[in-house]
C-alpha cells in the first residue's frame, strides 16, 4: 500500500482540467459549450410542462402520447432527454421515480438531480419500502392507493406528470407553474395550492 | 458486476436528509468534475455514456458509498481519460500534489452471443422472465429482478446495448421493455399488494414467462 497522500477531490478536478486543457484534447470553448448545457438544465421547464398540460387538453394528450416531442415544442431537449415517457398521477395510482444504479434523470425537464435522489439510501429504499421513505418524505398514501416505483434502468427519462390541485380551476399558467416542485415531479410529493 | 452501485432493495441505510433550495453544486470542483465529463464525452468523444457509467461502478465499495456525487464522477472520468491514454496518472499526481484517485481495471464481458432482433420479440402485456444472469462487467439489469417475471407495459425504441457498448464490444441496439413487477413477486408479503415497481429492461435480458 502506498504511503503517498491522496488529492481531494478539489486538487483532483483542477489537476485534471488543466492536464486536457494544456495538451489540447479540450479547450476553453468546450468547457463554455459544456456549460451552456448546464445552464439549460432545470427543473422550471418541467413545471411550465406539467402547467402547461393542465391547461391544455390537445397538448397534453401529445404529452402523454410522446413525451419528447411534446417537450421539444416548449423548447426542452438535449443530453439525457432523449427518451422522455411522461406517467401520469391518479386519484387510484402515484408514481415515483428512482435510479437504483446511478441518478439518472430527465435532465432537460428535472434538471441535474438534488443529493436525497442521489443519495444511496433514497436509491435502495424506494424500491423496496416505498411507502415508507415517501412517509419520512412527508407524503402518506391512502391504502387504496396504488404506488408505482419507475427505475431508470434504461434510457427512458420519466417525469411524472402529477394531480392539478383542487381550488386552482381558475389559475394561469404561470400561476399553477410556480407551484408546481421538483419533488412533485419525481413523484415523491404532491402539489399544493396553499 | 454485482457491485455496490446495484443498491436497489440494499437495506441498512436509514433515513436521508432533504436540503431545501438546494444548489446544483455544494463546491466548485463539483461542477468541474461535471463539466469535465460533459466536454469529454460530447465535445471530445473521448467515451460513451456506458463507458462512464462503468467506471464508477468500478470504484473500491468502500469508497464508494461514503463518496459524494460528484466525487464519483470525477474519479470515473479520471480513470477513463488515463486508461484512453489521454492522460498520464503520473503527471496527473504531479499536478494535485497527492496521488489521484482511480477505479479498479475493467473485467469485461464477452459476447453472450444472443439472438439480436431490431423488431421487438415482446409486445404490451406479455409475460417476460427476466434472465439469471451475472456479467462480470457492465450491465444494467438490476439484480433484485433476475429470475422474477412481470408484465410488459411498454416497448421503447432500440437503443445501444450497455453491456456491449461499455466495453467496446460491437452489438446493434435493443429495443427496451418497461416490464412491471408486483412488489410482492420482488419482496414478498411485507409489500403492499397493489404496488409494483416498473424497471426499464434490454431485450436481451429478457425471454418468455415460463
Amino acid at each position: 500500500m502506498s504511503a503517498r497522500k491522496i488529492a481531494t477531490p478539489a486538487a483532483q478536478a483542477a489537476a485534471v482540467k488543466s492536464a486536457m486543457l494544456e495538451s489540447g484534447h479540450l479547450t476553453d470553448a468546450d468547457f463554455d459549450a459544456a456549460h451552456a448545457i448546464e445552464e439549460s438544465l432545470n427543473w422550471h421547464n418541467g413545471a411550465k410542462v406539467v402547467a402547461r398540460a393542465w391547461c391544455d387538453p390537445a397538448f397534453k394528450a401529445r404529452l402523454m402520447q410522446d413525451g419528447t416531442a411534446a417537450c421539444a415544442e416548449l423548447g426542452f431537449e438535449g443530453p439525457e432527454g432523449e427518451y422522455i415517457v411522461v406517467i401520469e398521477d391518479t386519484p387510484e395510482q402515484k408514481n415515483a421515480i428512482v435510479c437504483t444504479q446511478c441518478s439518472c434523470t430527465a435532465w432537460p425537464v428535472l434538471g441535474l438531480p438534488p443529493d436525497w435522489y442521489k443519495s444511496p439510501a433514497y436509491r435502495a429504499r424506494v424500491v423496496r419500502e416505498p411507502r415508507k421513505v415517501l412517509r419520512e418524505m412527508g407524503l402518506v398514501l391512502a391504502g387504496n392507493v396504488a404506488l408505482r416505483i419507475w427505475d431508470t434502468t434504461a434510457e427512458t427519462r420519466f417525469l411524472v406528470l402529477p394531480l392539478r390541485p383542487p381550488g386552482t380551476e381558475d389559475w394561469t399558467e404561470d400561476q399553477l407553474a410556480a407551484i408546481v416542485t421538483r419533488e412533485s415531479m419525481i413523484g415523491v410529493s404532491l402539489v399544493s395550492a396553499a | 458486476m454485482d457491485g455496490i452501485h446495484d443498491l436497489g432493495g440494499m437495506a441498512g441505510f436509514g433515513s436521508f436528509e432533504i436540503e431545501h433550495h438546494e444548489p446544483t453544486f455544494h463546491e466548485p470542483w463539483e461542477e468541474t468534475a461535471f463539466l469535465t465529463n460533459i466536454a469529454s464525452i460530447a465535445m471530445l468523444g473521448a467515451y460513451n455514456a456506458d463507458e462512464y457509467r462503468h467506471s464508477i461502478e468500478r470504484m473500491p465499495i468502500n469508497e464508494y458509498l461514503p463518496a459524494r456525487y460528484y466525487e464519483r464522477t470525477l474519479i470515473g472520468v479520471t480513470t477513463l481519460l488515463v486508461e484512453k491514454g489521454l492522460l498520464d496518472k503520473a503527471d496527473l499526481d504531479r499536478r494535485a500534489g497527492a496521488s489521484v484517485r482511480v477505479s479498479q481495471p475493467a473485467v469485461a464481458n464477452i459476447d453472450d452471443g444472443l439472438s439480436q432482433s431490431t423488431t421487438p420479440r415482446f409486445t404490451v402485456g406479455d409475460r417476460v422472465h427476466v434472465r439469471n444472469m451475472h456479467p462480470p462487467g457492465h450491465t444494467r439489469v438490476p439484480r433484485y429482478v433476475r429470475g422474477h417475471s412481470g408484465t410488459v407495459l411498454h416497448v421503447a425504441p432500440l437503443f445501444k446495448f450497455p453491456d456491449a457498448s461499455a466495453h467496446g464490444l460491437p452489438r446493434r441496439k435493443e429495443c427496451t421493455y418497461h416490464v412491471a413487477f408486483k412488489s410482492r413477486e420482488l419482496w414478498s408479503e411485507s409489500a403492499e399488494a397493489e404496488d409494483t415497481v416498473v424497471v426499464d429492461l434490454w431485450e436481451s435480458y429478457l425471454e418468455e414467462s415460463p
